[in-house]
């Protein structure tokens, strides 16, 4: 980089003085320079990498989409909703009860985690004297709970509510409540960050023009925190519609090929229907089953996007 | 002090001050907070039936299997005439899995967390966020059906020297689960990264020092804690993915094996694989669900809590 000896070589002086110029000079010019040309290699080189990491991520995400189509495309059609499944029949077999069994596992589970979750929530970030030691214990098993294995809670839901206490049977209600329990966790963090969010000033501007603790958090506090709360749900219905490990241990297996009901009879979901048909052997299933990951994608990704937009949509800053 | 100072909290007692409370009892009010109260207990009786579902068919299995066996034994055949329940089998299934998953997400997750905090610009982290989120989003049974029919044939064609044989391989089923973790473990470490103060990276630029060695020397182990937690929370993950792993390397064949080229069971497909059968309560077969249950709720539940204490500690120091 420097061409330029420098004032030490122009100007006659001794050795010892020499160097010590020199190394002056060095010593300010390494500490301008913008880094030498081994480092600026360096920080590409990571760069790249970074960028290489990163791509990855995409293209498997891309390559995912690509194939579920590719693969899935002969039964791309209506028949795949209006259809029963059928391991005879595999050519007109589709997943109209799996779609059915999932509108009611989910369903119920909207019903339960909204008002336990938001509850939850609101209870520990507005009431809960966070010092209180079962309140901090509350807090840590929220979190603990958030990362239980889901198929740990298919055993709950096989010893407690298949058989055991609630003694409900492999129906679609204890799907829904085993589903629910699993994503509890998930919403009560999501709506607890969705309240902290809310300024403080809100609160104290309410509770000093006299308004109760409750008053507050259901006039002011929780409207302002809906967006928040919403993407949250959101977010948890998505990962539950998904979820196949622990419905496999509560009876969601089945070749259903009646629609089901909420508390009676056999039941099966979208990704479960997905991994019976994947498990048998016949190409035509195994068709079928890129077609369901297609119809479960396009699903998956509309509800994503939807909390995106509104996470955009009401993004504002206090 | 004088007596001027007003304690917060404790209104004084005197005749004259005039108490800041609601002038009649709030009934409502009260039925209101004991609602959330319970709302908020749902999550520890869930915990607490957690313990007891697996605690109880847990002792069942005691009985018949000392827990020494269980713990060392390297033969696991429970469906055999003469079942041998030796745990160790399955358990290096789970640790395989979870050692290529991290091969694969620790590397690629850490760098595209460095990236998305310390080189993207604003509008690029903006549209790359959510697509990440996206695929966490993604249901792992798609994700495994993709594996089986796409990553296998890949991989095994990329490699012809290695000794393929089967459809199954725990190899690949570690490395897509890798694939599944690392929208979490690039959130969890770019959250950590981004939460390290300002101050510290202008005081190194101010020094003379690259982006480079900013990312690298300054970031990186100032977020340390958080990014250990996001690889801890990484294998808590892998070690209870169940749905890639029954359809990437197979629901049966429980043997003690490092070959990642077979098709090896893990905990959960164990326990995946054994529930959909129509087993009888009562047997030891379905008692050992629940053993198996117990031990990956033990693993994951030390991880769980081991990623907790890092993210605290590491909130401690910058909040």
């Amino acid at each position: 980089m420097t061409t330029d000896p420098g004032y030490s070589s122009r100007v006659a002086m001794p050795p010892r003085t020499r160097t010590a110029v020199g190394g002056a000079r060095e010593v300010t010019e390494a500490m301008l320079s913008t880094g030498d040309r081994k480092k600026r290699v360096r920080g590409l080189i990571l760069y790249s990498l970074l960028l290489l990491g990163l791509a990855t991520a995409l293209v498997s995400i891309a390559a995912m989409i690509t194939w579920a189509i590719i693969a899935g495309w002969p039964r791309l059609s209506l028949e795949l909703f209006t259809n029963v499944p059928s391991v005879v029949t595999p050519e007109k077999a589709g997943y109209r009860t799996a779609i059915l069994g999932t509108l009611y596992v989910i369903g119920g589970v909207i019903l339960l985690i909204v008002p336990l979750g938001v509850g939850a929530a609101v209870y520990l970030e507005e009431f809960a004297n966070p010092r209180n030691p079962f309140n901090r214990f509350v807090d840590l098993n929220i979190q603990n709970l958030a990362g239980v294995p889901s198929i740990v809670f298919g055993i709950l839901g096989l010893a407690f509510i298949v058989r055991g206490p609630l003694s409900l049977g492999f129906v679609a209600a204890a799907g829904s409540l085993t589903l629910a329990l699993l994503v509890l966790p998930t919403v009560i963090l999501a709506s607890r960050e969705a309240i902290r969010a809310v300024p403080s000033s809100i609160r104290d501007g309410s509770l000093a023009l006299g308004a109760t603790v409750w008053q507050t958090v259901s006039r002011q506090v929780l409207p302002a925190a809906f967006p928040g709360v919403l993407t949250g749900v959101i977010l948890a219905v998505a990962r539950a519609i998904g979820e196949a490990a622990p419905l496999l241990l509560v009876g969601a297996v089945t070749f259903v090929t009646f629609d089901p009901q909420f508390f009676e009879g056999g039941y099966s979901t979208l990704p479960t229907m997905i991994y019976s048909y994947a498990k048998r052997p016949q190409e035509e299933l195994q068709v079928l089953a890129a077609a369901g990951v297609v119809i479960m994608l396009v699903l998956l990704i509309l509800i994503n996007s939807v909390a995106i937009y509104l996470r955009n949509r009401f993004e504002r800053t206090w | 002090m004088s007596s001027r100072v007003i304690s917060p909290g404790a209104p004084s007692s005197g005749p004259n001050v005039r108490s800041l409370e609601a002038p009649g009892p709030r009934v409502g009010e009260r039925i209101i907070k004991v609602l959330l109260w319970l709302a908020a207990l749902v999550s520890v009786v869930v915990t607490t039936g957690i313990v007891i579902s697996l605690l109880l068919p847990s002792l069942n299995f005691f009985q018949q299997v000392s827990i020494v066996e269980f713990l060392t034994g390297t033969i696991w055949a429970p469906a055999f005439a003469e079942p041998a329940f030796g745990v160790i089998p399955i358990v290096v299934g789970t640790l395989m899995v979870v050692f290529f998953a991290m091969l694969v997400a620790i590397p690629v997750g850490l760098a595209s967390a460095i990236y998305l905090s310390e080189y993207a610009p604003v509008g690029v982290r903006k549209t790359i966020k959510p697509i990440l989120e996206v695929l966490e989003g993604i249901p792992t049974v798609a994700i495994g059906l993709f594996a089986f029919s796409v990553l296998t044939p890949l991989i095994r064609d990329l490699t012809p020297f290695l000794p393929w044989t089967g459809p199954f391989s725990i190899g690949v089923a570690g490395i897509t689960v890798g694939l599944l973790i690392i929208p979490l473990v690039s959130s969890v470490s770019d959250d950590a990264m981004r939460s390290v103060p300002m101050s510290l990276r202008e005081g190194a630029y101010a020094m003379g020092a690259t982006r480079f060695e900013v990312a690298l020397r300054v970031v990186l182990p100032a977020a340390v804690s958080g990014v250990i937690a996001a690889f801890v929370l990484g294998i808590s993950r892998a070690i209870g993915e169940t749905m890639v792993v029954l359809l990437v390397a197979g629901a049966g064949n429980p043997v003690l094996s490092f070959d990642p080229t077979k098709g090896i069971q893990t905990m959960t497909a164990y326990i995946g694989s054994t529930a959909t059968g129509d087993i009888s309560q009562g047997t030891i077969t379905y008692d050992s669900i629940f053993a198996v249950g117990a031990l990956l709720f033990v693993m994951t539940l030390v991880m769980n809590i081991l990623a907790i204490r890092l993210v605290r500690r590491f909130r401690e120091v910058y909040d």
